[in-house]
């Protein structure tokens, strides 16, 4: 039997028009329960109206990331009886990022930063070559591979306050993601990564205040990511090789 | 909704930039004071005896306080983003300041 009966949860709700407005619910509590659990038993048996989004519901696809009592997470693998605070639980729409309506953040400014910190990948080779071996124990690889597990949920990018300070910021997700490909045997244009990395709102603005690698639901760790491009873009800088 | 940041790394940012705006501020009301060992030597030495005050001699330790907060917290910060170490490298490494500088201030405690 789980302590309580019931959860007093209260969700923050509004859109573009409307400004967030809390709203409070009692929810059945079970032993087992996630927060994603609880936001579907609000839509579905208190109010269809609710907004919220997810699709995997194992922590694979990055959409249901939402605030939950302050703290950005993942909420189809986050527990209930992890972030309850007493009997009650306060979920909102993930902040840095507009709200489309309720708990459904416009992630568009988020995929737009990945895009602008050059984060697609630049072929060395044509469909018609065979493809490059890859040493997996290069120093290298190891430094692409610490980043690669990456679920693009935004969780990083809400928990940054130089984000919420700096519109232009680019943010701990897109960095790292120039940074794996920056490290990238396979890429042919690290200059560009670094052209795109090193401007206004590049990597040189991280206060490295450490948010995103301490919220990071897949505990990786952008702020190292990011350190790394502040060291490859002075070494460029001061006419150093990589 | 309040945003929760209270984790190590975010304090330590806090803390660094918090001694840094007090440095800040204290610094002109310091060069201020050196001036007039340039220029009024006797009115140096009047304002220097308010330094008997035990307020005063308080906000002494807090100026050294933030000081070596601020130092240290530079460290932090140029090893953190110039140093391509691991976490647990990392976690020697300050463990090696700390007790270092544990057992100097030790002796030099000894020897005042």
């Amino acid at each position: 039997m789980p302590e309580r009966d019931h959860l007093t949860v209260t969700v923050l709700r509004g859109g573009p028009d409307a400004p967030l407005q809390p709203q409070t619910f009692e929810v059945p509590a079970y032993d087992n329960q996630t927060v994603l659990d609880v936001v579907s038993w609000i839509q579905q048996n208190a109010d269809p109206t609710l907004t919220y989004r997810f699709a995997c519901r194992v922590g694979m696809c990055g959409s249901c990331a939402m605030m939950v009592n302050g703290v950005p997470r993942w909420t189809c693998r986050t527990h209930v009886s992890k972030v309850l605070d007493g009997n009650t639980m306060e979920v909102g729409p993930l902040r840095n990022l507009p709200v489309i309506k309720d708990l459904a953040a416009d992630m568009d400014p988020f995929f737009d930063k990945w895009v602008a910190a050059e984060g697609r990948h630049h072929p060395t080779r044509s469909r018609d070559e065979a493809i490059a071996p890859i040493d997996p124990v290069a120093e290298e690889r190891q430094a692409a591979n610490a980043g690669i597990e990456c679920i693009n949920c935004s969780v990083c990018y809400s928990a940054c306050d130089t984000v919420a300070g700096n519109p232009d910021y680019l943010g701990p997700a897109a960095l790292q993601r120039a940074w794996t490909l920056y490290n990238d045997a396979k890429d042919a244009d690290r200059d560009a990564i670094l052209d795109a990395v090193s401007g206004q709102g590049g990597c040189h603005s991280c206060h490295s205040m450490g948010s995103c690698t301490a919220y990071c639901p897949n505990e990786l760790d952008p702020l190292s990511a990011i350190a790394g491009l502040k060291r490859a873009t002075a070494k460029r800088f001061f006419g150093g090789r990589k | 909704m309040k945003v929760a940041r209270a984790h190590p790394l975010w304090l330590a940012y806090l803390l660094h930039r918090l001694s840094g705006l007090g440095l800040a501020l204290f610094l002109p009301l310091h060069f201020w004071v050196l001036s007039y060992a340039l220029n009024d030597a006797a009115k140096l030495d009047a304002f220097l005896t308010l330094t008997e005050m035990p307020l005063v001699k308080l906000a002494e330790f807090g100026l050294v306080f933030l000081l070596a907060v601020h130092f240290f917290g530079g460290l932090r910060l140029i090893a953190l983003e110039w140093l391509p170490w691991s976490a647990p490298q990392k976690t020697w490494a300050a463990a090696a300041v700390a007790g270092s500088f544990l057992v100097s201030t030790t002796f030099l405690l000894q020897a005042i």
